[in-house]
């Protein structure tokens, strides 16, 4: 394993860093309040052919891996656009694998180059009210009528919908009580997002105001069949092929966040004078700073670790997993010690350490919470009898 | 019309600079280094040359270290068809490097060579002017604009009190100036595609050039702190500071 980027790595990072240069602290406040798209931003990324990163080249992407995906949404979310930033591309960069992997060849050609060039945006609509992590419970139902799909049903935390043209959805084509298996009977369908026929209602929420997440409420939406991604009942299958790079990319944002928050508090702590000398010259700020750097390093490892395994093939979901968990938790606790740093300013809008910390509380939660992370690293690397 | 293009190695200018301890120079390791931007906005002005159709090829040129190779790539990300690295490790002055570009003009024969006015490192805008003067060659310094004209080029120079226009025979040398255009960002398919492009490795012995320093570098210090400024409540206070303490009138 290396330890250190290629030139080519290093080359994505700077021009993510000089794009994200145009696009500071201030846009991002000023979107956050506004709670609008960062519509320039996601522009300017798709202008300069970033959103193809990890796609294949024949549909218009580089080719690259997840490694140089992580690189890139590292440097975004490390800009300081944070979450915003990262979630208003993140599902043109990876949430189309399922079609990379298991489409045919003329999905590909009809759904990959407008997501790559920016001309569709799309939203991932898996999870659902009541259901939680516990995907193969899902209630959406897609009931098959001659040669379409007729949705019915809810679906909840669905980023981007208010913007979207498309939607990546996982529902129920065989009832529950009909299938062998439990992940049976579910399939993927990357469809037109039909307002007419789904209702998007956006959830008021702590933090991220200028990517939205929603309810949908489906009512009869047509899907032809033409949009079904790969065999029907198989889609949560499909679904868990993407969900490690997932977790890959939302742990390098989280590296990305708790960079910037420590940039800010050392900063801070240099400039800041009382009692004749700057607060950082005192342990009591030094240590904390210091802490969150070590955590923040090493879980940086983990989660290159992770991308590396997946680039090559091998099995990561126990790195994975523990790269999300070690990210979110020093992402987090870097955005904290950052406001800490700050003092009463850390709580002022105009020292963006706060805004941090609310948007590092996303890749603390999300896509998977920290218990069942170790749930699954107890059962799956220490064979331990499982919990749930 | 074939364009060369040098690109110097510098200081990233985000950087603030430190003097070495021992005042031989300012540090440079584990400093962050990019393309001169006045080398960038060279380099952006041949692809946008190149895309309007007036000029064919692009050759991206760096005298330095290896690690140079790093600002080639980025030229050859922007647009730039090949590169060629002049390989050196030490000091490289301004005439050296002109001489380094004499002789690899004679070997690709291009029309317009593009240079920053000078680079951020060290500030000497020379190298520009002295390739024109070794070469025998036309030099539009300062350029703010550049037009095709005539079978040469029309060059707008930023000077002081105002514009110049001046028309340029080719072959000819032209340097950049802040405001001639704004260097666009590499695009990751550019990037990929950069990849591919070669890149010469070259020596000054191959280039026949003797690139020994001629100048002695007594001592690198930081400039003196700036004193705090004072402030006067009123325009007879001023005058009589100025006539009185400051002896300036």
């Amino acid at each position: 394993m290396g330890f250190s980027r290629t030139a080519e790595q290093q080359e994505i990072r700077e021009q993510t860093l000089r794009i994200c240069a145009d696009f500071g602290d201030d846009y991002w406040l000023r979107k956050d309040r506004e709670g609008t798209f960062p519509e320039e931003f996601f522009r300017a990324m798709a202008d300069g052919g970033w959103l193809g990163v990890a796609m294949p080249q024949e549909y218009g992407g580089a080719g690259l891996g997840i490694t140089e995906a992580s690189v890139m949404m590292q440097a975004v979310a490390e800009s300081g656009a944070c979450m915003s930033g990262a979630s208003a591309i993140h599902m043109n960069i990876f949430g189309l694998n399922p079609v990379v992997v298991f489409g045919t060849e003329a999905q590909k050609r009809r759904m990959l180059p407008p997501l790559i060039a920016g001309a569709d945006k799309a939203c991932f609509g898996v999870t659902e009210p009541n259901v939680g992590l516990n995907t193969t419970e899902l209630k959406t139902r897609a009931e098959r009528v001659g040669d379409r799909y007729v949705v019915n049903g809810q679906k909840m935390w669905i980023s981007t919908a208010q913007v979207a043209t498309k939607i990546l959805l996982l529902a129920r084509t065989t009832p529950l009580d009909q299938v062998r298996k439990k992940t049976d009977g579910l399939s993927l369908f990357y469809t037109t997002l039909d307002r007419s026929k789904v209702e998007i209602r956006l959830i008021e929420k702590m933090g991220r105001h200028a990517v939205d997440s929603n309810m949908l409420f489906f009512d009869g939406l047509e899907i032809p069949e033409e949009d079904r991604i790969g065999e029907e009942g198989k889609g949560f299958r499909y679904i868990l092929h993407g969900m490690n790079p997932e977790r890959i990319l939302i742990a390098a944002e989280a590296v990305g966040i708790g960079r910037a928050a420590l940039a800010k508090a050392s900063n801070y702590a240099k400039e800041r004078i009382v009692f004749g000398r700057p607060i950082g010259q005192n342990q009591g700020i030094q240590h904390p700073l210091a802490r969150c750097w070590a955590h923040l390093e090493a879980a940086d490892l983990m989660t290159f670790k992770a991308a590396e395994l997946y680039d090559q093939g091998q099995e990561c979901g126990a790195e994975a997993n523990a790269a999300k968990y070690l990210a979110g938790e020093a992402g987090f606790t870097a955005a904290e010690t950052a406001v800490m740093t700050h003092g009463g300013m850390g709580y002022a809008q105009e020292y963006h350490v706060e805004r941090y910390l609310r948007e590092s509380l996303i890749p603390r939660i999300a896509p998977v919470s920290r218990e069942l992370i170790l749930s699954h690293i107890a059962e799956r690397v220490l064979g331990l009898a499982k919990s749930y | 019309m074939k364009l060369l293009v040098p690109v110097k190695r510098v200081v990233d200018y985000n950087v603030k600079v430190r003097v070495k301890a021992d005042g031989t120079g300012v540090e440079t390791a584990n400093v962050k280094m990019s393309m001169n931007p006045f080398d960038e906005i060279g380099v952006e002005e041949a692809v946008r040359l190149k895309e309007k159709g007036v000029a064919t090829e692009i050759v991206a040129v760096s005298c330095g270290p290896a690690a140079c190779a790093e600002q080639i790539r980025t030229a050859l990300a922007m647009g730039a068809d090949r590169g060629i690295l002049v390989e050196h490790d030490g000091v490289l002055e301004p005439l050296a490097v002109a001489k380094l570009l004499k002789a690899l003009v004679a070997k690709e024969s291009p029309d317009l060579v593009i240079l920053g006015k000078q680079a951020i490192d060290d500030d000497m805008n020379a190298t520009g002017q002295m390739l024109a003067a070794l070469l025998g060659w036309a030099q539009g310094t300062y350029a703010s604009k550049i037009e095709a004209a005539d079978g040469g080029l029309l060059v707008t120079r930023e000077v002081d009190g105002g514009l110049e226009r001046i028309q340029l025979k080719l072959p000819a040398i032209v340097t950049t100036d802040l405001r001639l255009n704004e260097p666009r960002y590499a695009s990751l398919p550019n990037i990929m595609k950069a990849r591919k492009k070669p890149i010469e490795n070259v020596k000054p012995a191959d280039l026949g050039v003797d690139v020994t320093p001629r100048l002695t570098v007594l001592k690198v210090a930081e400039p003196p702190t700036r004193q705090a400024g004072k402030k006067v409540a009123s325009v007879a206070e001023l005058v009589d500071k100025l006539r009185n303490e400051a002896k300036v009138i």
